[in-house]
């Protein structure tokens, strides 16, 4: 629920980054602090190009007093299919198979002290901040809760093996007592979609402040065109991949035949 | 240098894709097959999504089977009569396999179907092939001058439907070729490969087909069925990166033309026994891969 329906907040971003920077600055300043907690990235759209292999993204902000801030990283969710093997006669095989419909598809944490010390376990499961905390239901008919369990930590475990899943907590640093940065990395194989960077502010382990930023990863350019025209016009698409094969292979022999 | 493919939707180096490209466009030219059996394992080695490897693969061996056999052609080795029977055969087979492996993507099975067909057809292709070709080599160096016969007498010779093939010196009953250029569809479309490492020996030994036409002729009808799985996986799976083709075709062409000029110093059955100990060393290797226990019990499925 907390992750839903907030696109239109995309259109708000750019009047948020200049009050980000605009509180920056007041912070700096002096006293005049009106929200206690403002935070914004060094870029909206994570572009993927020809020569994309993953990216840093910066997100920085101020608190108005002392504090712990947590940021987390929500990729779009999506259904996700998990196999177990099982091995029959010698080789393993698929024999079991589970389907969990919602699962984040990217997923990390970070965070200016380590996750116990900035608050309970009640409040951090409420968040769902940290992986072992994610909230990865599956139909109850189908999976004992052992069972559910052993499907659940299998798929933290595949996603941070691909990189989608963080497998430590990122560091929130502070510069002085209320400005504060985080990097937000996104290796190559990123999925693209609408994030979501959920940004806490906690005192003495209760939620201060909270504020959502989106985040949009998508391929930009060229790569667009060619992976919009492959699913739009996939018919179209099949010749022209034919066709390049077939004028590369002659024009391969002709230049060849010359020497 | 990084680049991204869009579909793949990964970032390789491309220098690494050139140069793998080349070297199995090399052995492509010069064994006559298309070189898929080593590509597409290699594909999926180094992190392509083993759909969008099979399926950018036939793609890239219909370039690299375009140049190839128009090298042949010049030389007169494409029996054309032949090559479009078994084609006849490779475009059902291949449009069957098609939907077989939509089918088995999803329920789950298509990386072990995938490995066992490798694993089944490779052994059994290249035990028969390093047997016959030490036989062959060890004839010739103890009987001189004396010749084999041109072909036996079997019970294929026995089928309906003759036909006369006249490139091929052959007569024979036009559902044999019909029979195995479906049997090598079905096995393209599935395996990602152009099949050529099953249909070279089929036609040497099954077929009885002179060795000087097996190789264009094979390379003739590869095309062809390779366009049809190309066209069928991009449009039912949207699984064909033509970035990735593109710069693996780059690398094939030129190094399927070396090739097939280095094949001229080699005898066939010398050809023969190296592509044998190569087809057997692809074998063994993802034989045992599906033995080990793997990293990790359970896997991802494909996100459909």
């Amino acid at each position: 629920m907390r992750r839903d329906g907030r696109h239109g907040r995309f259109a708000a971003t750019g009047i948020c980054g200049l009050a980000a920077l605009l509180a920056l600055g007041l912070a700096i300043a002096g006293p005049l602090r009106a929200a206690p907690l403002v935070a914004d990235l060094s870029k909206h759209l994570v572009a993927i190009t020809t020569g994309f292999a993953g990216t840093d993204v910066l997100l920085f902000g101020a608190i108005d007093e002392p504090g712990d801030v947590v940021v987390i990283v929500w990729g779009p969710p999506q259904e996700v299919v998990m196999h177990r093997k099982s091995n029959i006669a010698g080789i393993w095989v698929n024999t079991a198979a589970m389907t969990f419909d919602r699962v984040p598809s990217f997923y990390s944490v970070a965070s200016s002290r380590t996750l116990d010390e900035v608050a309970s376990d009640v409040v951090l499961s409420r968040l769902e901040i940290g992986v072992e905390r994610l909230n990865l239901p599956l139909p109850p008919a189908k999976a004992s809760p052992n069972i559910a369990r052993n499907w659940r930590d299998a798929l933290i475990r595949n996603k941070q093996r691909l990189g989608h899943y963080g497998k430590e907590v990122g560091q929130v640093i502070f510069l002085g007592e209320s400005l504060f940065r985080t990097l937000v990395e996104f290796p190559a194989n990123v999925p693209t979609g609408t994030y979501q960077i959920e940004v806490y502010l906690l005192r003495d382990g209760r939620v201060v402040s909270a504020q959502t930023t989106p985040l949009i990863v998508g391929k930009i350019g060229v790569e667009a065109e060619v992976f919009d025209f492959a699913h739009n016009y996939s018919a179209l698409y099949g010749l022209i991949a034919i066709l390049v094969a077939l004028v590369a292979g002659w024009l391969a022999h002709v230049a060849f035949r010359r020497h | 240098m990084q680049i991204y493919l869009p579909i793949a939707e990964i970032s390789l180096d491309a220098f690494l894709l050139l140069g793998l490209g080349g070297l199995i466009g090399f052995l492509s030219g010069l064994f006559g097959v298309g070189g898929g059996f080593l590509m597409t394992p290699a594909l999926i080695f180094i992190g392509v999504p083993p759909p969008v490897a099979v399926g950018t693969e036939a793609n890239q061996i219909v370039a690299s089977s375009v140049s190839g056999v128009l090298a042949h052609w010049q030389r007169g080795n494409v029996d054309f009569k032949m090559g479009s029977v078994l084609l006849i055969g490779g475009l059902l087979g291949s449009t069957f396999g098609v939907w077989l492996f939509a089918v088995l993507r999803s329920v789950g099975q298509i990386d072990l179907v995938i490995s066992l067909s490798y694993v089944t057809f490779l052994g059994i292709i290249g035990s028969l092939m390093f047997v016959e070709s030490l036989r062959a080599m060890r004839r010739r160096r103890t009987a001189g001058t004396s010749r084999a016969k041109l072909h036996k007498h079997t019970w294929v010779h026995g089928l309906p439907f003759k036909m006369r093939f006249r490139r091929s010196k052959l007569y024979i009953s036009a559902l044999l070729p019909l029979g195995v250029g479906f049997l090598v569809g079905i096995l393209a479309a599935i395996m990602g490969v152009g099949g050529g490492f099953i249909m070279v020996p089929a036609m040497i030994y099954l077929l009885g087909m002179p060795t000087s036409v097996v190789v264009g002729t094979s390379l003739f009808q590869i095309i062809f069925v390779t366009a049809n799985v190309t066209f069928l996986q991009a449009y039912a799976n949207q699984t064909v990166d033509v970035v990735l083709a593109l710069l693996l075709l780059a690398g094939a062409v030129i190094g399927a033309q070396l090739g097939a000029k280095a094949s001229v110093l080699l005898r066939g059955e010398q050809l023969r026994i190296l592509l044998a100990i190569m087809v057997l060393a692809v074998c063994a290797k993802l034989g045992y891969d599906l033995t080990i226990t793997p990293v990790d019990i359970y896997s991802l499925g494909l996100n459909e």
